[in-house]
């Protein structure tokens, strides 16, 4: 459960995020706005990568001002630019820089990447250099590294926006088939379309909430 | 681009741990500065492409490798004709050549991970003065990781500026690497601070 209680924030007396009261017990929750609407912004407090300068942001009870270490255990978060999140120059490498932090033990860590690579049908990057990768392939990788860390919760902070067709559909079946509960901002509307409630930001505020077909609507009428 | 340089691969170098390796390549190193046989350091050349062929790379990749530095190699060898001997000058040659050689082996069949591991192992002992060996593992791993980036980076700002008609002007290209580099030094933070790193 994600809670919002009247949570604010600005950047150097820029408000990006304002009085914002929300829970979140939806599996799929999809966020839109405009550039610059502050829906980035949101999607950071969620992880503890930006902390409200008022309110409180809880994962499932915790305070992420408070318990950050436990928060990123919760919370996975995928940026959307991989080249920007892969951390490590081999593929396996990348994904064992997570469960290092972990302090997973070494002979689980070799397990635990072969299954999340297999997961994908990835299995024969294991070994390459992340550079020679296409795009679509580095976004799943970047998002192996997240599951590989087994979250309750992930963030996808526009997960599609800088892939071509192909790849958005294997990224976004990737995304549809995830268990875990999924916060999904993304001018994707299609993607957003397959949650179960979205949220529209502008200017800081919620402004709309609700099924995708109403809030979707809403926000392309806003748009003309 | 061949960053890091490891490649795959199964040769006993790849089976071989980090630290034997580079322990090998120091002591190597300190043999070589010992000989004084122009002769005998000249041998070694062909011992050490032995070496770096047996990790499996094609002798075209050799070449390649050792084209960079064929330049410093030739000054230094010019250095010691100019003033000092042909004989001092093949020495040296030679000692530059086999490290070379020796190095990229290493390189080639070591993944950055272990290297950086070995990095962390080897600073272990001044984590009890406050200092994180870890910390300047994982600077080892990200300025490799970013080498290909930056360079990508690099390419779309010559394009842009040569689409645009500018040209030639290294101030207009640096800039805006520069700021495209700290921008995304900035949100590589943010990615390791969200993958739970010393949280």
């Amino acid at each position: 459960m994600i809670e919002l209680d009247a949570v604010s924030h600005d950047f150097d007396g820029r408000p990006v995020l304002a009085g914002i009261n929300l829970s979140l017990a939806e599996q799929r929750v999809g966020i839109v706005g405009a550039n610059g609407s502050g829906k980035s912004t949101f999607a950071r407090l969620l992880n503890g990568l930006v902390i409200p300068k008022a309110g409180r942001v809880l994962i499932d009870g915790l305070d992420t001002a408070h318990e950050v270490k436990a928060i990123r255990r919760k919370v996975g978060f995928v940026f959307q630019n991989p080249d920007h999140q892969i951390v490590m120059p081999i593929v396996s490498e990348d994904l064992a820089f997570g469960l290092k932090a972990r302090k997973v033990p070494k002979g689980e860590i070799a397990s635990r990447i072969d299954a999340a690579l297999a997961h994908y049908g990835l299995g024969y990057l294991r070994e390459r250099p992340v550079h020679q990768l296409s795009g679509g392939e580095k976004q799943l990788v970047a998002l192996s590294a997240v599951l590989v860390t087994e979250p309750e919760i992930i963030v996808f902070d526009e997960p599609t926006t800088l892939l071509d067709l192909r790849n958005r559909n294997r990224v976004a079946a990737a995304i549809a088939e995830l268990p875990h509960q999924t916060i999904l901002v993304s001018h994707d509307l299609d993607l957003v379309a397959t949650c179960e409630r979205v949220l529209m930001v502008e200017d800081g505020r919620i402004v709309a909430d609700g099924s995708p077909g109403e809030v979707l609507r809403f926000y392309r009428g806003q748009m003309q | 681009m061949t960053v890091g340089l490891y490649t795959i691969g199964s040769s006993w170098l790849h089976r071989l741990p980090a630290g034997p390796k580079v322990g090998a390549l120091l002591a190597a190193s300190l043999a070589l500065f010992l000989i004084a046989s122009p002769l005998a350091a000249l041998l070694a050349v062909p011992i050490a492409a032995g070496v770096y062929l047996s990790t499996g790379a094609p002798p075209g990749r050799l070449l390649r490798d050792l084209r960079g530095p064929a330049l410093l190699i030739g000054f230094v060898f010019l250095f010691h004709l100019a003033f000092g001997s042909a004989e001092d000058g093949a020495l040296a040659v030679a000692r530059f050549g086999t490290l070379i050689l020796l190095a990229s082996a290493v390189t080639l069949t070591t993944p950055v991970s272990e290297m950086a591991e070995l990095v962390e192992w080897l600073l272990g002992p001044l984590a009890r003065f406050g200092f994180r060996p870890e910390k300047v593992g994982l600077a080892i791993a990200l300025a490799i990781r970013f080498i290909p980036v930056i360079a990508e980076e690099y390419r779309h700002i010559r394009e842009a500026q040569a689409a645009r008609g500018l040209g030639g002007n290294p101030l207009a290209l640096i800039v805006p690497l520069v700021i495209r580099a700290l921008k995304a030094a900035d949100a590589l933070a943010d990615a390791i601070d969200a993958r739970g790193y010393d949280a």
